[in-house]
């Protein structure tokens, strides 16, 4: 049964059904029990003390927790913003990411780590990280990137059942975003596949997160100057359907990434790097990267905006691409 | 009280008042939309920062964490330079880049307040030793709550300040809860003081709510420190009558303390604490009281009038201080 959710709801729903049906998944963050964040809502009630755990603030013993407790058969789901993952590095990248590999396979981590970013609402450089690029070069992670409630709840949910580590950056700039989401089994997304939220045939924009709505903005403006935009949505970049993009590409021959992250050794970089390489015959004109400027992110509004992608960046980006 | 100057009483309780009357204008022009972001009122802790700050010198440092008002302008910092960093504007602190949780005044040993919880703690240890390389006698102050006692950070900072004999004051703020989740839930002792054994210095509990306290057990290990003595932790004891920051008590689902526990914690309101003793030595009478109470208010009100006559920056201004040392843009 498909019903409207808001982007936080579809979070909360994807735990509580995950919860529902597996018994070995629990969940623990700082002050969840309360719902601080308000994915969590109702899960203490429903759940119990043993499977809702309100952790001290100790993110390297926790996130590194939930990886001995996913070694012997749990599924812990642990809840942070993406800025405080950095307290927890250690844990996340010598022996999340490492470890299967370095144990010759015996090791199975199926933990999912819940990352919020909230950038643009003047949280300034200490609370507005948009990580992901640093854990794509990190190999081991899969990496989840979704734009709406539907990619929200069914990514949520196919990572909770995925047997290696996972990371779902949940964008808080679209945590009051509504759209529909489907119920059970119904509502898995699968990783790896690309959405189109927009089919068009004169540039490509592929779109990560937060930017997704803004290229469909800049996609609605351009029809209105005669410019057809095709929008993708990659949902995972690790995995990453390149293929989506490829065919896009080989259609439209031009290539705009619009990306909230800092733009050096970006997902922007990479999907770009892809494309040169892969599609680049297909290419008429050079791929536009609109991604964060390589500076921390400022307090003030006034600067705060400059920084991130917007519509008007994206359509400027789409009309450099058409310009001979 | 033995030994405490009547300056020193009387700066204390200005320096409360000014910071009281500084939040709870943060809390009316914050609601009113005049700035954005997060800011974490620290009304009802006032006598923690300051009596501790009035044990140290200009020259003595100290860093802070995301309740950070009380810290620096307990320390002397400039209330018109904290308001404009709040309103995100070119005359704060920081010209508008960090904002509430990121004040800072180098020029008199205020190292930054920080955001991310317990980043501050290996910061003291750090500038104390560059008093024991050089030789030098200040001191060194970190500011933590309850719940930035929990991480590793903290641990391991206490640890090196310990192993290395720096002269630094680990000033634990127990407000006793870390956003909803009470500290009885989330350390394993009963005192985060206690904790001080596990590295072999001395801890200390003190009394949060009264200001001449907390100058005095701050004195005491600022003396152990210039004479190289070590580290110390304070726990004080104190509470937060606010919610955890401004905006949050509309997120949160459910309790997690009474109506009971803050009345009974207003009770011992830090300020009436010292203009009691004040008053009933004789020092000041209620009306000389009051009359600093009005003068700070109207310096924070002056403060915000200075804040919104700032500029906001140029966008020009987005990429400076990037570097000491500028490079080419990527
Ligand atoms: C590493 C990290 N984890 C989580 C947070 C979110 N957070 C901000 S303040 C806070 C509670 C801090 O409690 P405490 O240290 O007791 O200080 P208090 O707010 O009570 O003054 C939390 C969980 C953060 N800023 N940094
Ligand atoms: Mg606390």
């Amino acid at each position: 049964m498909a019903s409207n959710a808001i982007y936080v709801e579809a979070i909360n729903q994807a735990i509580i059904e995950e919860m529902e049906r597996d018994q070995s998944v629990f969940i623990m963050g700082e002050d969840i029990r309360r719902s601080v964040y308000g994915a969590t809502a109702g899960l203490l009630d429903q759940f119990g003390e043993n499977r809702v755990l309100d952790t001290p603030l100790s993110e390297n013993g926790f996130f590194g927790a939930a990886i001995g407790a996913s070694l012997v058969g749990m599924r812990p789901i642990v809840e942070t913003l993406t800025s405080f993952m950095w307290v927890a590095m250690d844990q996340l990248v010598s022996q999340a990411a490492k470890m299967r590999y370095m144990f010759g396979g015996q090791a199975t981590l199926p933990v999912v780590y819940r990352a919020t970013m909230f950038y643009g609402g003047g949280s300034a450089a200490h609370h507005s990280d948009r990580s992901y690029p640093m854990f794509m070069n990190m190999p081991g992670f899969k990496i989840l990137v979704p734009a709406t409630p539907r990619d929200a709840k069914g990514l949520l949910k196919t990572a909770i059942r995925d047997n290696d580590p996972c990371i779902a950056f949940e964008d808080g700039t679209l945590g009051g975003a509504s759209g529909e989401v489907e119920e059970g089994d119904a509502a898995l997304v699968p990783f790896g596949v690309a959405d189109v939220p927009r089919s068009g045939t004169d540039v490509t924009v592929v779109a990560i997160a937060g930017a997704v709505p803004m290229a469909l903005r800049s996609a609605e403006e351009l029809e209105d100057e005669g410019v057809s935009v095709e929008v993708i949505d990659p949902r995972t970049l690790v995995p990453l359907d390149k293929d989506a993009i490829l065919e896009s590409v080989a259609k439209t021959g031009r290539l705009v990434v619009a990306d909230p992250a800092h733009k050096v050794c970006s997902a922007a970089s990479e999907i770009a790097s892809i494309v040169s390489q892969e599609g680049f015959w297909d290419l008429q004109a050079p791929i536009m990267k609109v991604a964060a400027e390589q500076v921390h992110i400022p307090y003030t509004p006034v600067l705060e905006r400059l920084v991130y992608p917007s519509s008007e960046k994206i359509s400027d980006a789409v009309r450099a691409t058409l310009e001979d | 009280m033995e030994n405490v100057s009547k300056e020193i009483l009387v700066q204390m309780l200005e320096r409360m008042w000014l910071i009281r009357h500084f939040e709870v204008r943060v809390m009316e022009v914050h609601s009113a939309g005049e700035f954005t972001g997060a800011a974490h009122p620290y009304i009802g802790e006032e006598a923690v920062a300051v009596g501790a700050c009035a044990a140290l010198k200009d020259t003595d440092y100290i860093a802070g964490n995301h309740r950070s008002h009380g810290h620096p302008l307990a320390k002397g910092g400039s209330v018109k330079r904290a308001m404009a960093e709040l309103y995100g504007r070119v005359d704060g602190y920081c010209k508008g880049k960090g904002g509430s949780m990121h004040l800072a005044d180098f020029s008199i040993g205020i190292l930054g307040e920080s955001g991310i919880v317990a980043s501050s703690g290996p910061v003291a240890p750090g500038a104390a030793l560059a008093a024991k390389c050089r030789g030098e006698d200040f001191v060194s102050m970190v500011f933590f709550g309850d719940g930035a006692s929990n991480q590793g950070a903290c641990h391991e900072s206490m640890n090196l300040a310990a192993l290395w004999q720096l002269p630094v004051i680990f000033l634990c703020e127990n407000n006793q809860f870390a956003v909803t989740t009470s500290y009885h839930d989330s350390v394993s002792v009963e005192h985060i003081s206690d904790r001080a054994a596990a590295y072999d210095m001395p801890g200390v509990l003190v009394d949060g709510q009264d200001a001449v306290a907390m100058y005095e057990a701050t004195r005491e290990a600022v003396a152990r420190g210039r004479a190289g003595e070590g580290p110390t932790l304070i726990e004080a004891l104190t509470y937060r009558y606010e919610e955890h920051s401004l905006g949050l008590g509309r997120v949160r689902r459910g309790e997690y303390r009474t109506q009971d526990q803050i009345d009974e914690w207003r009770e011992r309101d830090p300020i009436d604490v010292l203009e009691r003793t004040l008053t009933s030595q004789g020092i000041l009478t209620q009306e000389e009281c009051d009359a600093i109470s009005k003068a700070k208010e109207a310096e924070v009100e002056e403060a915000v009038e200075f804040a919104r006559n700032s500029p906001y920056p140029e966008p020009e201004e987005l990429f400076d201080d990037m570097w000491a040392d500028p490079i080419p843009a990527p």
